[in-house]
């Protein structure tokens, strides 16, 4: 493992609390496509020796995390003419207090879990754990779609950083959960972000209220 | 090897022709045709005793066999009922209706046979990608947020189980295995993985696929999308979806049991199966439409499932059994009510009544299958649910029959007071009949399949007897 790799995880934190704390959907967006891009850097950094299937994979995980999808969505954003994330329903103070008390949980917790020889040491899977963490805070307390669809692929980000330990034994592994499933994903997604846009003229899914229990 | 590829590619096949074909009249014609070759195809799986494929990664073992016949009649008795529902419903568009259902058909051979855990989540993945349009059938501002939620937390679901499989893996890794991840080798060589992630991934998996499965606190997708479902996708969903991922939390399960690290993972399962059905009961009692009422009693039946695999023994066969009765009652249940919200064009509680006068069929058929699901004699349900009640006392869970026996009291209260509101009485006079009829096309499948759980309820075959014992017996700890 390259000396790379904490440096690029400590820039994917960052890169958490930054989105936490952003109310700017573009700000938000161009976030996530720098996590993707650092995620492509880290598919480089981690592996003992490179092949040419890495770089193939690398340079896949940025085309399609770092361009093409934030692309998709400021395409959306456009169209829906948004440009911020209102009344969160946890505050964008909170959310971070929330992120630093789970990443600080993520830390404790993956101390817990005993590493294989190549990996003592490694920042990963605390990494790994808070990324999950602020997606599923992002997906649970923004009300625009576009700002959950966005939490989604951070939690994405999280589960592609904990396969990066897998990434010399089951390379397979990395592929199947990076690639396919976020292209089907976002592009059923988008379909129906394309749907409530015509349906509620706007990208609110606090709209998305009729059904609930009294 | 070519029975286990044309279980997944025969159903996919005609999904794809289902796309093709511009016939609005004909399509729907293609589901009873799917499921009746697909059901060909199971009982001859079932009673060989080798299929599988792609070496190994794909093999048809008793476990998946219970899942696929179960599937498959609940998909081709139900498909049956889809000419005449859809041709009630000529002003919608059954295109992406009818290739989506074939596409989950296929899919689900998928998951019965993945025997490679990244196959499996791939299955699992695919199968409620195929679903999730289904939901979208009536295209309204309802349907649609049902989708969205139904997408979006399924996706999570789908997340944290991919991040839960990478905890599974690398409890190989750590373990000095190799690169196998097929169920046999993880099994096989379980007692060596690192006992620290294989509890990890497992906490991961269980939130993962419950949610699919739809386990409380994490249910709260599944009132919205059945409820807007119609009444024949509700009866896949909550009959054949809800058991592919309960398969998948199975086949992690087996792992945990092999390693000797089950113990956790069993109190889980018995602590999630009694809030499941705890907090259905609870909204139960105050829910006013009757096809979310449907999907609450589908969150209790889920927790039976994880609490009696919790409970282990006698238990886990009573499980397998409630997999099979679940299913078929719901398909009684979402089928009749279809019909009833076809007779009154209202699913609220409140607005219908006196089902049993204007659709006397559907009313009873709605009735019996509420006596059914809740557990009452003779029907096939009160035979599982008693199984893994009495294990649960013998097996020194005292306090998790007495919840579990509360729970169910609580679920016929509250079901019950809204069900017999439906059937009893007069229909209500600003609710004029909409035209529909009881015919033999949209009452004979849901007629049929409560005939089956009657007799899963008086007689259990032993053919079926002994593949549930055997697959009962693969779950249990290894001696």
């Amino acid at each position: 493992m390259s000396r790379a790799v904490d440096p690029l995880l400590v820039v994917i934190l960052l890169l958490n609390f930054a989105l936490l704390g952003s109310s700017r959907l573009r700000a938000v967006i161009n976030g996530t496509a720098a996590q993707g891009v650092a995620l492509g850097a880290l598919l480089i950094a981690v592996p003992a020796e490179l092949s040419w299937h890495t770089v193939l994979i690398a340079a896949g995980t940025v085309a399609l995390k770092g361009v093409l999808i934030p692309g998709m969505l400021h395409r959306a954003m456009r169209d829906a003419a948004i440009r911020r994330e209102v009344e969160p329903v946890v505050g964008f103070i909170p959310s971070l207090l929330l992120g630093g008390v789970g990443t600080g949980a993520a830390l404790l917790f993956a101390r817990t879990l005993p590493l294989a020889p190549q990996h003592v040491g490694s920042l990963l899977v605390s990494a790994s754990l808070s990324t999950v963490l602020t997606g599923f805070l992002l997906l649970t307390t923004r009300r625009k779609a576009i700002t959950q669809v966005t939490g989604y692929l951070i939690l994405e980000n999280g589960v592609f950083i904990m396969g990066l330990l897998l990434v010399e034994a089951m390379p397979f592994l990395v592929e199947l959960g990076a690639l396919l499933d976020l292209l089907v994903a976002i592009f059923v997604m988008g379909i129906i972000i394309n749907h409530i846009n015509r349906e509620f003229s706007s990208l609110d899914t606090a709209r998305l209220t009729a059904l609930k229990e009294e | 090897m070519a029975l286990a590829l044309a279980l997944v590619l025969v159903p996919l096949a005609l999904a794809a022709a289902a796309f093709a074909l511009p016939s609005e009249r004909w399509r729907p014609w293609l589901l009873p045709l799917g499921g009746a070759a697909r059901l060909a195809m199971t009982l001859v799986a079932v009673s060989r005793s080798d299929v599988s494929a792609l070496s190994g990664w794909m093999r048809l073992d008793a476990l998946g066999k219970v899942l696929l016949l179960l599937l498959d009649v609940l998909f081709f008795v139900s498909a049956l009922y889809a000419p005449a529902y859809l041709r009630m419903r000529a002003s919608r568009d059954n295109r992406a209706l009818c290739g989506c259902l074939l596409a989950f058909l296929g899919t689900s051979a998928l998951v019965a046979q993945a025997h490679h855990l990244g196959l499996l989540w791939v299955a699992v993945e695919a199968s409620v990608l195929a679903s999730a349009p289904t939901v979208y059938f009536n295209r309204n501002t309802r349907s649609l947020e049902a989708t969205w939620k139904y997408l979006l937390i399924g996706s999570v679901g789908i997340a944290l189980a991919l991040l839960g499989s990478f905890f599974l893996a690398y409890s190989a890794v750590h373990g000095g295995l190799g690169s196998s991840l097929l169920v046999e080798d993880l099994v096989r060589d379980a007692p060596r993985l690192s006992p620290a992630w294989l509890h990890a991934a497992f906490i991961f998996l269980f939130v993962g696929y419950g949610t699919k499965m739809g386990l409380a606190p994490m249910h709260t997708w599944k009132p919205d999308a059945y409820g807007e479902a119609p009444g024949l996708v509700g009866t896949l969903l909550a009959g054949g979806l809800t058991g592919c991922s309960f398969l998948a939390v199975l086949r992690f399960f087996q792992i945990l049991q092999a390693a000797g690290q089950a113990d956790v993972a069993r109190q889980m399962m018995i602590a999630a199966g009694l809030l499941s059905m705890l907090v259905a009961g609870g909204f139960m009692a105050r829910q006013r439409d009757y096809k979310r009422l449907l999907a609450y009693s589908s969150v209790e039946h889920m927790g039976i499932l994880v609490l009696g695999v919790g409970v282990g023994g006698g238990a886990m066969f009573g499980a397998l059994l409630h997999l099979l009765n679940n299913g078929l009652t719901k398909g009684v249940l979402f089928l009749s009510a279809g019909n009833i919200h076809r007779a009154y064009d209202s699913k609220l509680t409140g607005e219908v009544s006196g089902a049993l006068r204007r659709v006397p069929v559907s009313g009873a058929l709605f009735l019996a299958g509420f006596f059914a699901i809740t557990g009452a004699p003779p029907f096939g349900p009160f035979i599982s649910e008693l199984t893994i009640l009495r294990a649960a006392m013998r097996g020194g869970h005292g306090w998790v029959a007495a919840g579990f026996l509360v729970a169910l009291t609580v679920v016929f209260l509250g079901m019950g007071a809204n069900v017999l509101h439906i059937v009893q009485g007069e229909p209500r006079a600003d609710r004029p009949a909409t035209g529909f009829r009881d015919t033999a096309l949209t009452v004979g499948p849901p007629l049929v399949l409560l005939g089956l759980v009657l007799m899963l309820g008086l007689y259990l075959p032993a053919p079926l007897r002994d593949l549930l014992a055997e697959a009962a017996g693969a779950l249990e700890p290894r001696s």
